[in-house]
C-alpha cells in the first residue's frame, strides 16, 4: 500500500480539504461583503482575506496603517490557552461518538463542571490546606459534576430509549438554569471590584476571615510557559489537556473497556449478543464524556485569569458546542483532537484580529467552522473522491462497515427505538 | 385568563408549526435536526425584509393613513419571505442527505451552527450591533390587531371571546393555525401526503411503485424548511418585537421534542405544543399572572424561584418523554440514506 492510498493519509487529507474549503468560503464571503459595502472597499477585503488565512501571525498595524506580520507570542500563547477547554470538549464528543452516541450535551456538562470547580475552589478558606490540594479538589469536583450530568442522558438512553440528542438538549438548558440559580443564591459574586457586575470571583481570590482577597486563592501553575509566550494567558492546563487526550487514546485503543465501548458503537445489539453490557457501557460512555467536558471547564476557570459570567440561563457556552466540530474534524481520533482544537482556537484568535483590525467581525470564523462541519458530514464521500474511486463504487461501499468515519456513528441518527432497531439490524446484516 | 390564553397561543403557535415542519421532513425519511437553525435564518430574513421595505418606504404611507389591511398584507409578505428563505436554506440539508447520503444528524448540526454565525455576521455589518430591529416603529404599532384597528370604540366590551381573540393579537397566529390544519389534511388525505409518508416508512417499496424517493424527500425537507423559517419569523414577531439576534431560545429543539412527544401526528402535536406553550408562558410571566382574575397573583405568592419556572418546560419534556418513549413510533426509514440496492 503506497503512502497516498493509506487510510490514515486519506483521513487527514479529507480533513485538510474540509478546512481549506471552509477557509475559502470564509474568504469568499469576506470578499463579496467587501465589494458590496463601501465602508470596506477592496483594500479592506484583501486585508480580511489575509487575516483569515494567516491572522495568527498578525502583529497589528504600523504607523502608516498597513497590516504587519511576524511571530506574535501573545497570540500564539493565547491560542494554546483557548485550545485547552476545546481539547477537552472535543475529547468528550469524540469519546461519545466512539460509542455511537452524539454528545450534544457538552455545554451543559461544561457548565456543571464550572459550578463544581468554582464552588469548591472559592469555598475552601485559603490557608486551611495547601493550594495544590485545593486545586486538585476543585478539578475533581468539577469533573464529578460533569460526570453526573453526562450520566443522565446516558441513563435515559440506555433504560428508557430516549434519544440522547434530545435528552442532552434538555439537560443543557436545565443546567444553564441550575447554574444561574446556584450562583444567584451564592456569595461568590464578585463584590470587590466595583466596576464589574455579574461575574464570579476569579480563583486567585481566596477566602480570608470571611472576605475575599485577591492573590490569596489558587491558579494553575505556569511552568515557565509564560516565559516562552510573554504577554499571553497560557498555563500548564494545555499540558494536562494533552496528557488527558493521550489517556483517552490509550483507553479507546488499548484497553478492554475501550474495545467494549467501540463494539457498542458499531452495533449495540451484536455487542449484547457477544456478552457486553451495552446499557452499562452507554451510561459509562456518557459519564466519561461528561467528565471530560467538565474537565475543560475546570482547566479554563482554574487558570486564575478567567471570570465566569453567572447569569447564563439564556445562553449556553460555545466552548461546549465547539467540541462537536473539533471531534468531527479530528475524525474522533483523540490525538487528532489536540490539533483540531488548536486549529479552532486559532480561528478564534483570527476572529478577534478581524474585529479589532478591520470592519469585519468575529462571526465569520463561526461561518467557517459551520462549513467545515457541513463538509465533514460527508467526509466519507470526499475520501472516496481522494481515493479516486468511481462514484458507483463509492455508493456501494458506504453501506459496508466503513471504518471510523464521522458518518459511521449511524446509531446516533435514531430518533426513536423503532428506527434504531431497523438501522442496526440492517447494518448487522451487511457486516456478516 | 385572557392574558394567559393569548400568551400561551403566542408561544404554542410557533412550536406547533415548527413541530409540523419536523413531521414533514421525518415522514419523508430525513431527520431534520436543523429546525433551530432554519428558524433563526427565517426570523432574520423576515426581519430584514421588514427593515428594508420600511427603509425603502414601501408601506410608510399605508401606516400614516392607518390602512391596517395593507399593513397586515405587509406582515403576510414578510412571512412568505421568511418561508421562502427557510426553504432555500433547508436545501443545504436535503442536498447533503439525499444526494450525498451524508449523516443527517451532523448535517443538521452544521446548519444549526451556520445559521446563527451567518445571521450575526450580517447583523453586525448591517446594524453595527448584535440585534436587527425594524427601521421604523415597533411590531405592536405596525402589525398588532387591536380593538381600535377593527373599528370598535376604545372601551368597547367585546365579550370574553372577542377580548381574547380580537384584541391585541397578531394575524400571523391565526394564519399559522390555518396552515397547520391545511397541511395536516394534505399529509393524511391526499395522494401526495400518502406518497410522502411511504418514503419515510419503506422507500424501497415506494420506489418499486414508481414514486421518486429523492424528489419526495426533497419536497418533505423543503416544506419543512418553509414552515420552520416562517415559524421563526412568527416567533420573533410575536415574542421579540420583530427583532432578530441570531437566537430563538432553543425553540427549534423544543419543537423537536414536541414532535416526538406528539408521536409524529399533527393532532397530538397541537395538544403537546399547547401544553408547552402554557409552561413557557408561566415561566415568562409567572410573577404577574392572575389566573382566575381575582387580582391575587397566586404563583408569585408561592415564592418559588423564577429559575424553577424557567427549568420547568425542559424537565417536563424529559419526564414526559420518559413515560411515552416506549410507545412512540418514529417513521421506520428515517435517518437512513435511500439506497436502491438495499434489501
Amino acid at each position: 500500500m503506497t503512502f497516498w492510498k493509506k487510510e490514515g493519509t486519506q483521513k487527514i487529507l479529507s480533513s485538510l480539504i474540509s478546512i481549506l474549503f471552509g477557509l475559502f468560503v470564509g474568504a469568499i464571503v469576506v470578499f463579496i461583503v467587501g465589494l458590496c459595502n463601501e465602508r470596506i472597499s477592496l483594500k479592506g477585503a484583501w486585508e480580511g482575506i489575509r487575516l483569515i488565512f494567516i491572522g495568527i501571525l498578525s502583529t497589528g498595524r504600523n504607523a502608516s496603517g498597513s497590516l504587519t506580520w511576524g511571530f506574535n507570542s501573545a497570540n500564539i500563547g493565547n491560542m494554546l490557552f483557548r485550545a485547552t477547554p476545546l481539547i477537552m470538549t472535543g475529547l468528550s464528543v469524540a469519546l461519545a461518538f466512539k460509542t455511537g452516541l452524539f454528545n450534544i450535551g457538552a455545554p451543559g456538562q461544561y457548565l456543571m463542571g464550572t459550578l463544581g470547580t468554582l464552588f469548591i475552589a472559592l469555598s475552601i478558606p485559603s490557608g486551611s490546606m495547601p493550594g495544590w490540594l485545593i486545586w486538585i479538589l476543585a478539578f475533581l469536583g468539577g469533573v464529578l459534576g460533569g460526570m453526573l450530568w453526562g450520566a443522565i442522558p446516558g441513563l435515559v438512553k440506555a433504560f428508557l430509549n430516549i434519544n440522547e440528542v434530545l435528552a442532552c438538549i434538555m439537560t443543557n438548558w436545565i443546567a444553564a438554569n441550575l447554574v444561574t440559580w446556584a450562583f444567584d443564591e451564592s456569595n461568590l459574586k464578585n463584590m470587590v471590584e466595583g466596576t464589574k457586575s455579574g461575574y464570579i470571583y476569579k480563583t486567585t481570590y481566596g477566602l480570608v476571615d470571611g472576605t475575599y482577597v485577591d492573590g490569596a486563592g489558587i491558579a494553575t501553575t505556569k511552568l515557565g510557559l509564560n516565559k516562552i509566550f510573554p504577554g499571553s494567558q497560557i498555563n500548564a492546563g494545555i499540558l494536562i489537556a494533552i496528557l488527558l487526550a493521550i489517556a483517552v487514546y490509550i483507553l479507546i485503543s488499548k484497553t478492554t473497556l475501550g474495545y467494549e465501548l467501540k463494539a457498542c458503537g458499531a452495533n449495540r445489539h451484536a455487542a449484547r449478543y457477544a456478552g457486553i453490557h451495552d446499557k452499562r457501557n452507554i451510561v459509562l460512555s456518557m459519564a466519561l464524556a461528561g467528565g471530560l467536558a467538565a474537565a475543560g471547564a475546570s482547566l479554563y476557570f482554574l487558570s486564575g485569569n478567567t471570570e465566569f459570567f453567572w447569569s447564563t440561563y439564556q445562553s449556553l457556552p460555545s466552548t461546549g458546542f465547539n467540541g462537536i466540530p473539533v471531534a468531527l474534524l479530528a475524525l474522533n481520533n483523540p490525538i487528532g483532537v489536540i490539533f483540531a482544537a488548536i486549529f479552532m482556537a486559532m480561528l478564534d484568535i483570527v476572529g478577534l484580529q478581524l474585529t479589532n483590525l478591520t470592519a469585519y467581525n468575529e462571526y465569520i470564523t463561526d461561518v467557517i467552522i459551520a462549513v467545515i462541519v457541513y463538509l465533514s458530514a460527508f467526509s466519507l464521500a470526499i475520501r472516496m473522491l481522494i481515493a479516486g474511486k468511481a462514484k458507483k463504487k463509492a455508493l456501494s461501499k458506504s453501506d459496508g462497515p466503513a471504518p471510523a468515519a464521522p458518518a459511521e456513528p449511524a446509531p446516533a441518527v435514531d430518533l426513536a427505538p423503532a428506527a434504531d432497531a431497523a438501522a442496526n439490524t440492517e447494518k448487522g446484516g451487511d457486516e456478516v | 385568563m385572557t392574558f394567559l390564553i393569548q400568551q400561551t397561543l403566542i408561544y404554542a403557535v410557533p412550536l406547533m408549526i415548527v413541530a409540523l415542519a419536523g413531521v414533514f421532513s421525518e415522514r419523508s425519511g430525513i431527520i431534520n435536526l436543523a429546525l433551530e437553525g432554519i428558524m433563526i435564518f427565517g426570523a432574520f430574513m423576515g426581519v430584514l425584509f421588514v427593515n428594508l421595505a420600511q427603509t425603502a418606504g414601501w408601506f410608510v404611507e399605508a401606516k400614516a393613513a392607518g390602512n391596517w389591511m395593507a399593513l397586515q398584507g405587509f406582515e403576510l409578505l414578510a412571512m412568505l419571505v421568511a418561508a421562502l428563505m427557510g426553504a432555500i436554506f433547508s436545501l443545504l440539508l436535503s442536498f447533503a442527505s439525499v444526494n450525498l447520503r451524508a449523516d443527517q444528524t451532523i448535517g443538521g448540526t452544521a446548519l444549526n451552527l451556520l445559521a446563527p454565525a451567518l445571521v450575526l455576521f450580517f447583523i453586525r455589518l448591517i446594524a453595527n450591533q448584535n440585534t436587527l430591529q425594524m427601521a421604523k416603529g415597533d411590531a405592536a404599532s405596525w402589525f398588532m390587531i387591536k380593538k381600535t384597528t377593527l373599528g370598535f370604540e376604545k372601551n368597547a366590551d367585546l365579550g370574553f371571546l372577542g377580548n381574547t381573540l380580537l384584541h391585541k393579537v397578531y394575524l400571523a397566529t391565526y394564519v399559522c393555525i390555518l396552515i397547520f390544519i391545511v397541511l395536516s389534511i394534505i399529509l393524511y388525505k391526499t395522494r401526495f401526503g400518502l406518497r410522502l409518508r411511504s418514503c419515510g416508512e419503506n422507500p424501497q417499496a415506494a420506489d418499486s411503485l414508481g414514486i421518486n424517493v429523492h424528489k419526495m424527500r426533497y419536497a418533505g425537507v423543503s416544506i419543512s424548511g418553509a414552515l420552520a423559517g416562517m415559524g421563526g419569523f412568527v416567533y420573533s414577531l410575536t415574542t421579540a418585537n420583530c427583532t432578530s439576534n441570531g437566537d430563538v431560545a432553543g425553540f427549534g429543539f423544543l419543537a423537536l421534542a414536541v414532535m416526538i412527544f406528539g408521536n409524529w401526528r399533527p393532532l397530538n402535536i397541537a395538544g403537546a405544543s399547547l401544553l408547552f406553550g402554557l409552561f413557557k408562558c408561566v415561566a415568562a410571566a409567572y410573577s404577574s399572572l392572575d389566573i382566575n382574575g381575582d387580582g391575587v397573583k397566586m404563583l408569585a405568592k408561592i415564592g418559588i424561584s423564577s429559575h424553577v419556572y424557567r427549568m420547568l418546560p425542559y424537565i417536563i419534556t424529559l419526564l414526559v418523554l420518559a413515560f411515552t418513549s416506549k410507545g412512540s413510533r418514529a417513521p421506520k426509514a428515517e435517518g437512513i440514506p435511500y439506497d436502491k440496492g438495499m434489501r
